[in-house]
């Protein structure tokens, strides 16, 4: 079934719930770094509601939250921000809840992402970029498919140095040949 | 060090885009349907001169992250192309470069690598940016050869990114660090 997995669902945004959750999350800082370009700001719940409903209305943009299976927490969240001309899309993940870190809750909600984006949204490709300091979500990637695709060097700055951000790919063939 | 060459060049000098003057001949190049895939990704769609002075608003707008200057002929004042950064991030002082020169007889005359050398100067001398990156379709060889000469480094091939002509082609993106730019190169 599309969305569900065995320790995880994918369900829409649902503003009043994960407005607050999401003002939460923008203010730790070490999670904020995992996956923002830009720099961290914090924000109030009022700013992530509109950041939210904004993805939410965007038709383009097919955001979910991430829920536990077991006891239904909303533990992050997923999107896939389509290029539809291309039939090509960014990935984005994050799990704000540290007690689900490499647990296994991030992988398999990439891969039910994919799956949608693939199955559902007839995609080619999907496109995701990941800084390299960030091992765990790299591991990740490779374990649902996703193959290095190159470097771009030194991207970033941050803690006093340069880092590089890595592009993954995964294309439909290669999606089909990892045993969905 | 020469304030005034930030913008001149021997062959061709970069200037800000005059709404009233430029906007028909850009509407004309987005009916240039080799210059046009060459140059963008986007599926071509010929604009009219109406359109095209909505879009010099549009990038009024969005000029804290976006510059954009008309390529000039010195000789005759004529326009001929753009060269462009946007998705500037000041954080990091990253940015995309972008660039063009819309008619074939306007090629390999040396308004490009000019116009692109003033652009990576004042890229890294006027902005202070440390990375320039450029993402060109794999079929475009042309551009490829002259990233490569002004010493950008290929980094990343996304593959398959690209549809045209019922084939697949990659998104092969191209960089160049402060440190790496040599100001003659091209």
């Amino acid at each position: 079934m599309l969305l569900t997995g065995s320790l995880t669902r994918l369900v829409a945004l649902e503003a009043d719930q994960d407005a607050e959750l999401h003002a939460r999350w923008s203010r730790d800082v070490e999670f904020f770094h995992l996956f923002n370009f830009g720099p961290a700001r914090g924000a109030t719940a009022k700013q992530a509601r509109e950041w939210l409903e904004r993805d939410a209305d965007d038709p383009n943009t097919f955001v979910f939250t991430i829920l536990t299976q077991d006891g239904g927490k909303r533990i992050g969240l997923t999107d896939l921000s389509v290029l539809p001309r291309w039939q090509d899309a960014y990935l984005g993940i994050g799990i704000g809840e540290r007690d689900y870190w490499g647990k296994g809750y991030g992988t398999e909600a990439v891969r039910l992402v994919a799956q949608f984006g693939f199955a559902e949204l007839n995609l080619h490709r999907i496109t995701l970029s990941v800084f390299e300091f960030n091992t765990r979500a790299i591991r990740s990637y490779e374990k649902v498919g996703f193959v290095v695709e190159g470097r771009s060097r030194q991207l970033i700055q941050r803690a006093g140095r340069r880092w590089d951000s890595i592009t993954m790919g995964l294309l439909r063939s290669d999606w089909k040949n990892h045993g969905y | 060090m020469n304030h005034n060459s930030l913008f001149e060049g021997q062959l061709v000098c970069l200037a800000p885009f005059d709404p009233d003057k430029d906007a028909e001949t850009e509407a004309r190049w987005t009916h240039n349907t080799d210059y046009m895939r060459q140059t963008f990704f986007e599926p071509l769609r010929p604009l009219s001169v109406a359109q095209v002075k909505k879009k010099y608003e549009e990038a009024h707008k969005k000029e804290e992250r976006n510059f954009r200057f008309a390529i000039r002929t010195r000789a005759d004042d004529r326009l001929i192309g753009f060269v462009a950064l946007e998705w500037i991030e000041w954080v990091h002082g990253v940015a995309r470069f972008q660039f063009g020169i819309a008619e074939a007889a306007d090629r390999g005359q040396g308004y490009g690598a000019e116009a692109v050398r003033l652009m990576l100067n004042y890229s890294f001398n006027e902005l202070n940016l440390y990375r320039l990156a450029a993402s060109v379709g794999s079929y475009n060889t042309g551009a490829i050869r002259f990233l490569e000469r002004l010493g950008f480094q290929q980094e990343v091939r996304r593959r398959e990114a690209i549809q045209r002509d019922g084939q697949y082609w990659d998104d092969v993106l191209y960089a160049l660090l402060r440190d790496e730019w040599k100001p003659t190169a091209g």
